[in-house]
């Protein structure tokens, strides 16, 4: 007998959304209207001399677009984080940020390994960094636990041997407490 | 508090002699991590570091630092610098260790972050 689960490549999935979104957060996914705004940036693999810009942009840009402080620094933690992860986990990927009149959308697509076990990887303290990106200062395993607190939605698909799709949304109304 | 004070307190060298010393500094946070930092820092924050990297500047495009206090004689090179005086940063270069300098500045009533 063949022991199919170790052939499949399991595609895992989460969701996380802040209570009390649950209803907007799944009406702009069944039907994502089309953004004003689209900002896109490329992430290279372990390049810290570019990693941080494209979150530094959108920051700047939604700044100019008089977003309230608070929420500014909600979307800038939230998109560094998974900007650095893109950089320091993956094999690079690209961040594509997506900014509407009431929220901002922000999706990182990369070129793999993937994570093979999503909920292992959420757990505060877990972090498979290595040498090189732990002297950059990373590795704490907080990065992802990060994103689930600044973000009102977060949705993350991997699978091991593919691409991780990390995609957040964030409410210009502040919903945070 | 002023970073003035800080900088005496800390017997800190100022690396961008341009840099505002008069700039009011409300609260301290100490630490070698990245995510621990951006997770604890909400509003304008000292950061006591041993990281010298691009990153440790790059976190100022993010959250709200007031200036980077660099401890046990640790020294950014001059491009990190460049960094921070693009953003007018203040870097202050110190020989005394983290918990020397995070000891001195909370007895001088520099209080922590709240997280
Ligand atoms: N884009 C990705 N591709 C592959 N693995 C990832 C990716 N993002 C995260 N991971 C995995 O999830 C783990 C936890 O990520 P998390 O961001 O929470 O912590 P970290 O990046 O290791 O450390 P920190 O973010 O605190 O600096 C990582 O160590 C890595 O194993
Ligand atoms: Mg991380």
């Amino acid at each position: 007998m063949q022991d199919f689960a170790a052939v499949r490549s399991e595609m895992g999935e989460f969701w996380n959304i802040r209570s009390g979104l649950e209803e907007s957060v799944k009406g702009f996914f069944s039907a994502p209207p089309e953004a004003d705004v689209v900002l896109e940036s490329l992430i290279p693999e372990k390049d810290f001399n570019t990693a941080g810009k494209g979150s530094a942009e959108v920051k700047n840009l939604l700044k100019r677009l008089g977003v309230d402080p608070e929420v500014l620094r909600r979307v800038a933690v939230a998109a560094y984080e998974a900007e650095i992860n893109v950089a320091a986990h993956s094999r690079g990927g690209m961040m594509d940020s997506y900014i509407h009149s009431d929220l901002i959308h922000v999706v990182f697509r990369d070129k793999g390994p993937g994570i093979a076990d999503i909920a292992q990887a959420m757990v505060p303290g877990f972090s498979t960094a290595d040498d090189m990106v732990r002297e950059m200062g990373f590795g704490a395993g907080l990065g992802l636990p990060n994103i689930q607190k600044n973000a009102d939605a977060l949705h993350i698909t991997s699978s091991a041997g593919g691409s991780t799709v990390l995609e957040f949304l964030i409410y210009f109304a502040n919903n945070e407490r | 508090m002023y970073l003035k004070d800080i900088v005496t307190i800390l017997e800190g060298e100022t690396l961008i002699p341009s840099a505002d010393l008069a700039v009011e500094v409300p609260c301290a946070f100490a630490s070698d991590l990245i995510s621990d930092i951006l997770m604890c820092t909400k509003e304008p924050t000292l950061l006591l570091t041993g990281l010298t990297n691009n990153q440790v500047i790059r976190l100022a495009d993010m959250i709200d630092i007031v200036g980077i206090i660099f401890v046990r004689g640790k020294r950014p090179l001059d491009e990190i610098v460049e960094m921070a005086r693009e953003r007018k940063l203040p870097l202050i270069c110190t020989k005394m260790t983290m918990y020397r300098s995070s000891g001195l500045l909370f007895n001088a009533g520099l209080r922590s972050c709240k997280i």
